[in-house]
């Protein structure tokens, strides 16, 4: 058998055979990256920008959408209460959101992996220290830590920039999430270590870390992927939680869960727009990288196929 | 001394004492097992000592405490003349530990499955900084693949696309990539099957005649270390009962232990000899017998046996620890 | 074409059973026509290397082929009943109770969480009408029976207070209990060492005699088949290379096969300095050459050989899948 390509092999491989052959995962994942590119390419696709006070114009506040009497063509989905556009505010919104959930997941995948292939590696007291702090963080619900610590942080830096309101929060966020991470990679590292293939680079004279980074962490990785697949899902959800409750993101840049929260005011009252689309769009992400993540686990679960 | 690897007084004891706070909560006391107690032999240059034994003897712990994957808790360990097992870590200990190297039983763990097989072969070149330059290392990995019968376009593949029996050639690779003098070979073929156990054992017969290697052979299959050794070492619960070269083992085994043993081999030449029946299981290692730990299966048992441990002690070159055989009730 | 017809009514019949598993990328043929019989009583070997497909020919007797595994063709049958097509109820109840089956490991063939002696009595029961305590004390006996000391006692243990040759002589307990006319035993001693494997295969074999089983040995040790079985299938990639009494199929082999297998095996007797050693590898199950499945390994190779598949063909003693089998003079292996 020749020697493949790294685009064969993916190509030959279980993974995207199982990908093309399931519908939810191939609609899923068309959702996902049509959000993404949305929200990525905001500033161009956007018919406006609703966060450019220059351009808004009060007289056309509280527009329906535009199928609805009264909507206007050029805003489609309607607008707020201050004239921005719902369909741009959805755009730029998701991108907030996408950013502090990808930002927040990558923080403590890093951490997580690290902490846990530590644990594993090194064994003894070190492992049951890491472990003993992973029990009392799970007894924690993650949305109290996150408010603990932005809390923390508005305390501290009561004029803070924006950029670092941004980082408190991505930080609180990743703080309930980098236990998962640790623990499952723990759990591989324990499996991984016993294996001869460790053993031989020991024999060989490899340092303890370069056996780590090079040698386990490459096999430890598979159940990460699904996990962190699962986890951006759910950092949106917690962000926008946070948002909403008005801790979260600072208010120059809303995301969807600041969104939700302006229209909140105005559900009753008739503008139901407000709120609702910045809520669908929210549940499509999450719904979408949820579902990838399913079908990733199953996909890379070889008792399964 | 011409013995290239020397052994004296060889222990290692493991602590499998439940966790602490059970140890506290339920009134445990410590447990260890004894899994090497005590072995001591040398390997002349050039031959191969097989070690053999069932599961728990400590022949795999003696490989492993050879190669430094555990430090010894007693004895000594010493490779070319020199003490390697109290040795600092640095410079020299590595040059030392360079010259031997180890081939373990599972070809399916004993790969990286994400590495490529040149990555692989060619580690231990990278490691330790024998050649530089990726096309040099190549070049080796292509020379060291051909050596062991694999072709040098097999570099670019990954472990899942050979076969068990390739794969332990490519660990043969590995271990040849340092040029070391000794290797050490845990169970290499074990878990091949029979045309290709053939296969690998007469690459590794070739091998040492072309390069003069010494080899530890750990094994469990009698046949196959008829076959490979010079010399055979007989374990039973992290002791050594009996030691000699091989001609004398196969045909006249002193020691009880080591007549059940080959008593036991499935015969496939349906002599029909006459069986002794064998008796027992092999004791649970964290309660070993007082005295010779052979004693409650041997059928030659005495009081003395129970009670005191038998030396290896030298008769006729050959070298046996048995009260029975150093008393003369045995012929 | 089936195997020698044996003198007496076979128990177990094989007729040209194929085994297939539909993947993506094609449909694989693990066994293709494979066909052997066991009288009453006979002990047969199965022997193959990995790949060869004798465990799924024990799980494809036994009922028990994982899917998308499935039997493709030709006919199993049981005393003259065809056991392959039957519903899963049915084979079920004959499951147990008229093939008994023992596996390789031990460890996991006994549930750790119950006791051994509920595990016998609830086999017992379930197949045969005896009260909770009849069965009970048919338990003891067997266990007494596989050389289990204290059997009472031991009665009321988990699994987990054995050790493997204890575990596995209570395995052989559980697969006699309900008095079966067969027993497939898929690698009974590899997990166990070599002294208590002899313990074991002894115990097997007097067990077989006294109650009359037949059993059917899948293994890769030809030592356990030379100790223990009457006659032996040698498989190859799937199909059946040779076929005969034990005596003849180990000293004097007719497939070329058969030879290479015995001349690398390093034997107890005499020296050699080389294993003779059979070049390349058993072929994988996508790629299985036309015609004879071994032409590519096979020193005596002829252009029919690469054509045509030959079927299990009379060469004296024994009966051997090989067109040169009038040919080759059969010899002791070492000269292939």
């Amino acid at each position: 058998m020749a020697a493949l390509s790294m685009w064969d092999r993916w190509r030959d491989s279980d993974v995207w055979h199982s990908f093309k052959r399931s519908p939810t995962a191939i609609v899923a994942a068309l959702i996902a990256a049509v959000c993404l590119f949305c929200s990525l390419f905001a500033p161009w696709v956007a018919p406006h920008n609703p966060f450019d006070l220059a351009t808004l114009n009060l007289m056309d506040s509280r527009l329906p959408p535009a199928w609805l009497e009264g909507g206007n063509p050029s805003y489609l989905l309607g607008t707020d209460d201050q004239g921005r556009d719902i369909l741009s505010a959805l755009f730029y919104g998701a991108r907030i959101s996408l950013l502090v959930g990808l930002a927040s997941v990558l923080l403590s995948l890093v951490v997580g992996v690290a902490l846990g292939l530590l644990a594993g590696f090194v064994g003894g007291a070190v492992d049951a220290f890491i472990m003993r702090v992973c029990d009392v963080m799970l007894s924690f619900p993650s949305i109290l830590v996150a408010l603990l610590i932005d809390g923390i942080g508005r305390a501290l830096f009561p004029n803070a920039h924006d950029t670092l309101a941004f980082g408190v929060l991505i930080f609180a966020i990743a703080l309930t999430g980098w236990v998962q991470y640790a623990r499952t990679v723990r759990g591989s590292t324990l499996v991984e270590r016993q294996k001869e293939y460790v053993q031989a680079a020991r024999v060989i004279g490899v340092t303890p870390l370069r056996i780590m980074a090079r040698h386990v962490l490459p096999n430890v990785m598979g159940p990460v992927l699904v996990l962190a697949t699962i986890q951006v899902a759910a950092a949106i959800l917690t962000e926008a939680t946070l948002s909403f409750l008005g801790v979260g993101v600072p208010p120059t840049s809303p995301s969807l869960g600041t969104l939700i929260r302006i229209g909140n005011d105005t559900l009753f009252s008739g503008d139901w727009w407000i709120t609702i689309f910045p809520g669908v769009m929210l549940v499509l992400i999450a719904l979408s990288v949820n579902l990838l993540g399913d079908w990733l686990r199953d996909a890379l679960n070889p008792k399964l196929q | 001394m011409s013995a290239l690897v020397e052994v004296r007084d060889l222990a290692r004891v493991f602590d499998v004492s439940a966790p602490w706070l059970n140890r506290l909560v339920e009134r445990k006391p410590r447990q260890f097992v004894h899994a090497v107690d005590g072995v001591s032999f040398a390997i002349e240059r050039g031959r191969t000592l097989a070690l053999v034994g069932e599961s728990g003897c400590g022949k795999s712990t003696v490989a492993r405490l050879l190669v430094g994957l555990h430090a010894p808790s007693r004895g000594e360990v010493h490779f070319d003349g020199q003490r390697i097992d109290s040795m600092a870590a640095g410079a020299a200990l590595r040059a030392l530990r360079r010259r031997m190297q180890m081939i373990f039983q599972d070809p399916y763990a004993s790969l990286n499955p994400r590495w490529r097989v040149l990555d692989i072969v060619a580690e231990p070149l990278r490691e330790h900084g024998l050649v530089q330059g990726a096309a040099a290392q190549a070049a080796r990995v292509g020379e060291l693949l051909r050596s062991v019968g694999l072709a040098e376009a097999d570099a670019q593949k990954f472990p899942h696309q050979f076969s068990g029996g390739q794969r332990q050639r490519i660990s043969i690779a590995r271990a040849l990539a340092t040029e070391p003098e000794f290797l050490v070979c845990d169970e290499p073929t074990s878990a091949l099957d029979v045309s290709v156990q053939a296969q690998v054992l007469n690459i590794m017969k070739d091998l040492q005649k072309a390069r003069g290697l010494t080899y530890l052979f750990i094994s469990h299959n009698l046949a196959v270390v008829r076959h490979v050794s010079d010399e055979v070492g007989v374990m039973y619960l992290g002791r050594l009962v009996e030691q000699a070269p091989k001609a004398a083992l196969f045909s006249q085994p002193r020691h009880p232990y080591t007549r059940m043993l080959l008593d036991a081999i499935p015969d496939i030449g349906m002599s029909g000899r006459a069986r002794t029946p064998v008796q027992g299981e092999v004791p649970n290692p964290l309660d070993p017998p007082r005295g010779c730990a052979f004693h409650p299966r041997c059928p030659h048992a005495n009081e003395r046996c129970s009670r005191e441990r038998p030396a290896l002690a030298t008769f006729q070159g050959i070298r046996v620890a048995c009260h029975a055989v150093e008393e003369g009730r045995i012929r | 074409m089936s195997a020698p017809a044996t003198t007496t009514t076979p128990l177990l019949e094989v007729k040209d059973l194929v085994v297939e598993f539909p993947t993506r990328r094609g449909t694989l043929r693990a066994l293709d026509q494979v066909s052997f019989s066991i009288a009453p009583g006979e002990i047969l070997g199965v022997v193959g290397e990995s790949g060869a497909g004798k465990s799924l020919t024990g799980a494809a007797i036994i009922g028990l082929l994982e899917p998308p595994g499935r039997i493709a063709g030709g006919e199993i049958r049981l005393r003259g009943e065809r056991i392959d097509t039957l519903p899963p109820e049915a084979m079920r109840r004959i499951r147990g109770k008229r093939i008994g089956a023992i596996f390789q490991d031990p460890l996991t063939s006994l549930n750790p969480l119950f006791t051994v002696g509920q595990q016998l009595a609830e086999t017992i029961r379930a197949h045969l009408p005896l009260s909770e305590q009849q069965a009970r004390e048919r338990a003891i006996q067997l266990l007494a029976d596989t050389g289990i000391p204290a059997p009472e006692a031991r009665f009321g243990q988990y699994p987990h207070q054995f050790s493997g040759g204890m575990r596995q002589r209570v395995v052989i307990a559980l697969a006699l209990a309900a008095e079966p006319e067969l027993i497939v035993a898929d690698e009974p001693t590899t997990a166990l060492d070599v002294s208590i494997q002899a313990q074991i295969i002894a115990l097997l074999k007097r067990l077989a005699r006294e109650h009359g089983t037949a059993v059917m040995l899948v293994t890769h040790d030809m030592g356990v088949i030379a100790e223990t079985c009457d006659r032996v299938a040698v498989l190859y990639a799937g199909r059946v290379a040779e076929i005969g009494p034990v005596a003849e199929v180990i000293h004097r082999p007719a497939h070329p096969y058969t030879r290479g297998l015995m001349g690398s095996i390093p034997a107890m007797d005499g020296e050699r300095e080389r294993l003779a050693q059979i070049e390349g590898a058993m072929p994988r199950l996508n790629a299985i050459p036309p015609g004879c499945a071994y032409h590519p390994r096979c020193p005596h190779v002829e252009p029919r050989c690469r054509a045509e598949r030959p079927e299990l063909m009379d060469a004296g003693a024994t009966h051997a899948a090989c067109w040169r089998v009038a040919a080759v003079a059969p010899a002791r292996e070492g000269t292939a």
